[in-house]
């Protein structure tokens, strides 16, 4: 029945893990529309070429659905003429809800859409965070996509563009999360909808939102602008479940993996077996809670930390973003209009002042931090730093006028 | 179809609270504490004393509709019809009956799924998309990441490892993949091979120069056609003028190789996050199977859960240990590669007495 042999994908079939080679193999052999069959068996055959001579054969080119100029991954066979059922065989990127929750009804329905159009692969989700429905031709992309928009799913970004948004689990399901992940999630990305749709930026930008410094979204290491959970006031501490690990687990261990293990020394057993903590010292690395999240939670003064400027290697090497805001209480409304236009501004003077194909952090790393803060109108804080310079070689020429408006703030704090 | 073009509607990022399981909608925002009964399922309490039971599987990711179906044929007889994907492509499904969690689990392994990927196991490997739909991939994604789970399946359904370990995967040195435990990254050894025929009307020649982070590319007339010219001892063989300029081929059948890098950590607990660092590389990309790299894989796994305390993450185990110890117990050879020369490389240089004899 297989029009193309596929010996070296046949090895794929073996072995404990799920197979994705015996999925594509079903939609060749048992699907009932024929059209799938086909696409199934070329990209099949065209897999099987890539692994006998180590090398890809896609190339990328333009296609996009009505009104948008992003959101669509266009992929085009340069072996199309060996497997021309699969030549057109582009990806959809459509913006998950906040959070990956799915109905089955809902997958269902989008499983119904995807075949009438598609090659019926799908991904949950793509390192960006989209639904990835890979492989449909050029004018495919348009029905499907009409189809599902009419249903309440839209595209997310591809090229310089905002990107696709993404959220930890948080409230929903964890005690540790210390926001509303997916107001944040969603608030900040649908303000920016026009931006995720058409690309006029230097570069990609990504938003990713962790509900606390655990950051299962790798929100510091792989997003433009993280937004991760924290407190300001004393974690709460429940002695009598303190005890019970005591118990259970024995003092060594609790010596071994949790008063030891605290970066900066802020949690110690006191003579009457008592946990004490010195909150104003912890930095809510977040370790002591997972050992014992029972005993331990997060305080009531919760609120977000902004770091800006993450970025995987391209074009200068890794950035984590750094400390912007390192506090932001997220409760009003007033608070998350206030968080969307630090976004806003941020986004803007990115617009203005990096270059082609320059991500936000490798600009602020060429302009330096100090400049961008002042770009971007935020004050300058010690908790954007490890340390203050080491280099000797700079000008201050302004800085009695800078030594007096951190006096200034000061004041204005303590007043406030 | 009618021939007017249909304007799309913006709607963006749907609102997760019409998809979630009711009982997440209940508790959202007010949850106790957790508990992990067994590995692949986690016990959630609410404070108002309610029970959430998740059970974790791993699939093999690219899903066709039949496993897509399957999947929420699964949830609607055992989880009140809703699911959850986590950052690492597992499904989630939450129940509020714990007599019925070993039944989902038994259903779930019946048709290959396995359960598990929770706590400290080794994860579901984080991966890219590869040859099977990149346009510039040095490697399969799905393939090299079905082989090493089959291998590493054991670890994914027990808790053996002194904390979790999250693997990753990524077939250029872009590396989609994202910051792993373990990284398996392609890695290009040989500058581009230039089509000079096809350079002056496929590529933007100025944008590519501009590409380059060591200003290695250059306009000139090769053959009489306006090319772009590569000084090719300068040239680190990232691969980055390739996006942009696809006569510029840098995936090569032969000298693509694979290396592996360890010890990224995206989460603040105990020391800061970190990035991944060379441990090996020259690692042959050989399908379909890649057992040059999977056995490495192992190795520095075995190793790390022998000799690290509990809760550490592999690059807590390397700072305390140090990095001539972790070459000698992985038995992998320390060569001048790994020495940075990079931004910033003056910070990773051991510059104090501090030797572990």
């Amino acid at each position: 029945m297989a029009k193309y042999d596929t010996p070296m994908l046949d090895e794929l079939e073996n072995g404990p893990w799920p197979s994705f080679i015996s999925g594509f193999k079903r939609l060749r052999d048992d699907h009932p529309d024929k059209r799938i069959n086909e696409v199934a068996g070329s990209l099949l055959g065209q897999l099987e070429h890539s692994y006998e001579t180590r090398k890809g054969y896609w190339k990328g080119g333009t296609v996009s659905v009505f009104g948008y100029g992003s959101g669509i991954i266009p992929r085009f066979s340069e072996v199309g003429k060996a497997f021309p059922e699969s030549k057109e065989f582009h990806t959809l990127r459509v913006q998950p809800p906040a959070g990956n929750h799915y109905t089955t009804d809902m997958l269902r329905q989008l499983a119904d859409s995807w075949e009438k159009y598609g090659s019926g692969l799908v991904t949950f989700h793509g390192q960006t965070g989209n639904i990835m429905f890979i492989g449909t031709d050029t004018e495919n992309t348009q029905h499907f996509f009409d189809e599902i928009n009419d249903y309440g799913w839209d595209l997310g970004g591809a090229g310089p563009c905002v990107r696709t948004g993404m959220s930890c689990v948080g409230a929903s399901r964890c005690e540790q999360s210390c926001l509303d992940e997916q107001k944040i999630h969603r608030t900040l990305m649908n303000n920016f909808t026009d931006d995720v749709h058409r690309p006029a930026l230097p570069y990609k930008f990504k938003f990713k939102v962790s509900g606390c410094g655990n950051d299962c979204q790798n929100a510091i290491e792989r997003s433009d602008f993280a937004v991760l959970g924290t407190w300001r006031d004393d974690m709460k501490v429940d002695q009598e479940a303190f005890k019970g690990y005591l118990d259970t687990k024995g003092r060594q261990y609790i010596i071994d993996n949790v008063t030891t293990r605290c970066p900066t020394q802020a949690i110690s057993i006191s003579d009457n077996d008592e946990l004490v903590v010195d909150n104003r010292n912890c930095v809510r690395c977040m370790h002591c809670l997972n050992v014992m999240p029972k005993a331990l939670s997060p305080g009531d003064d919760k609120g977000a930390t902004i770091c800006i400027g993450g970025k995987r290697t391209l074009k200068i090497g890794d950035l984590m973003g750094t400390v912007v805001i390192p506090f932001k209480k997220l409760e009003t409304e007033d608070d998350y209009e206030e968080l969307v236009e630090l976004a806003e501004e941020i986004i803007d003077f990115w617009a203005e002042n990096g270059l082609e194909h320059e991500r936000c952090g490798e600009m602020i790393e060429r302009i330096g931090l100090a400049n961008f803060l002042e770009g971007i109108d935020v004050d300058v804080d010690p908790n954007m730093v490890n340390n203050p310079r080491q280099s000797s070689y700079v000008r201050m020429d302004e800085w009695d006028a800078e030594a007096e408006k951190w006096f200034e703030r000061k004041a204005e704090a303590a007043n406030s | 179809m009618s021939d007017a073009p249909r304007p799309p509607i913006e709607s963006g990022c749907p609102d997760g609270f019409q998809y979630m399981h009711p009982m997440m909608r209940k508790q959202y925002g007010n949850w106790d504490y957790h508990e992990d009964p067994q590995p692949g399922v986690l016990k959630h309490v609410s404070k108002d004393g309610d029970a959430l039971y998740t059970v974790r599987a791993g699939t093999q990711r690219i899903l066709d509709v039949f496993t897509l179906r399957l999947l929420c044929d699964i949830g609607d007889e055992f989880a009140d019809g809703h699911v959850h994907f986590t950052i690492r492509s597992n499904i989630e499904y939450m129940l509020t009956d714990e007599s019925r969690v070993q039944p989902l689990i038994d259903k779930l392994e019946s048709h290959g799924f396995v359960v598990g990927g929770t706590r400290n196991s080794v994860a579901m490997i984080s991966h890219t998309q590869g040859w099977l739909h990149c346009d510039i991939p040095g490697t399969d994604a799905s393939g090299v990441v079905k082989s090493m789970m089959d291998e590493l399946i054991g670890e994914f359904k027990e808790w053996n490892m002194p904390n979790r370990v999250h693997l990753t995967t990524s077939c250029c040195q872009i590396n989609c993949g994202g910051q792993g435990d373990i990284a398996i990254n392609v890695q290009h050894t040989k500058p581009p091979k230039i089509n000079h025929d096809l350079v002056a009307n496929v590529c933007e020649r100025p944008s590519v120069v501009a590409r380059c982070p060591v200003a290695a590319i250059r306009p000139a007339m090769v053959d009489g056609k306006p090319s772009l010219e590569v000084d090719e001892k300068k040239c680190i063989c990232c691969g980055a003028c390739f996006p942009p300029c696809p006569p510029m081929q840098i995936n090569d059948a032969e000298h693509s190789k694979l290396a592996i890098w360890v010890g990224g950590n995206h989460s603040n607990a105990r020391g800061k996050p970190t990035f991944q660092k060379l441990v090996a590389a020259g690692i042959p990309n050989n399908p379909p199977r890649w057992p040059e790299a999977t056995a490495i894989v192992k190795k520095i796994l075995k190793t790390y859960k022998e000799d690290a305390k509990d809760w550490e993450r592999i690059n807590d185990w390397v700072e305390r240990i140090g990095w001539p110890r972790f070459f000698e117990l992985t038995e992998l050879p320390f060569t001048k590669f790994h020495i940075d020369n990079w931004r910033g490389a003056r910070n990773s240089l051991n510059a104090s007495a501090h030797i572990r004899f």
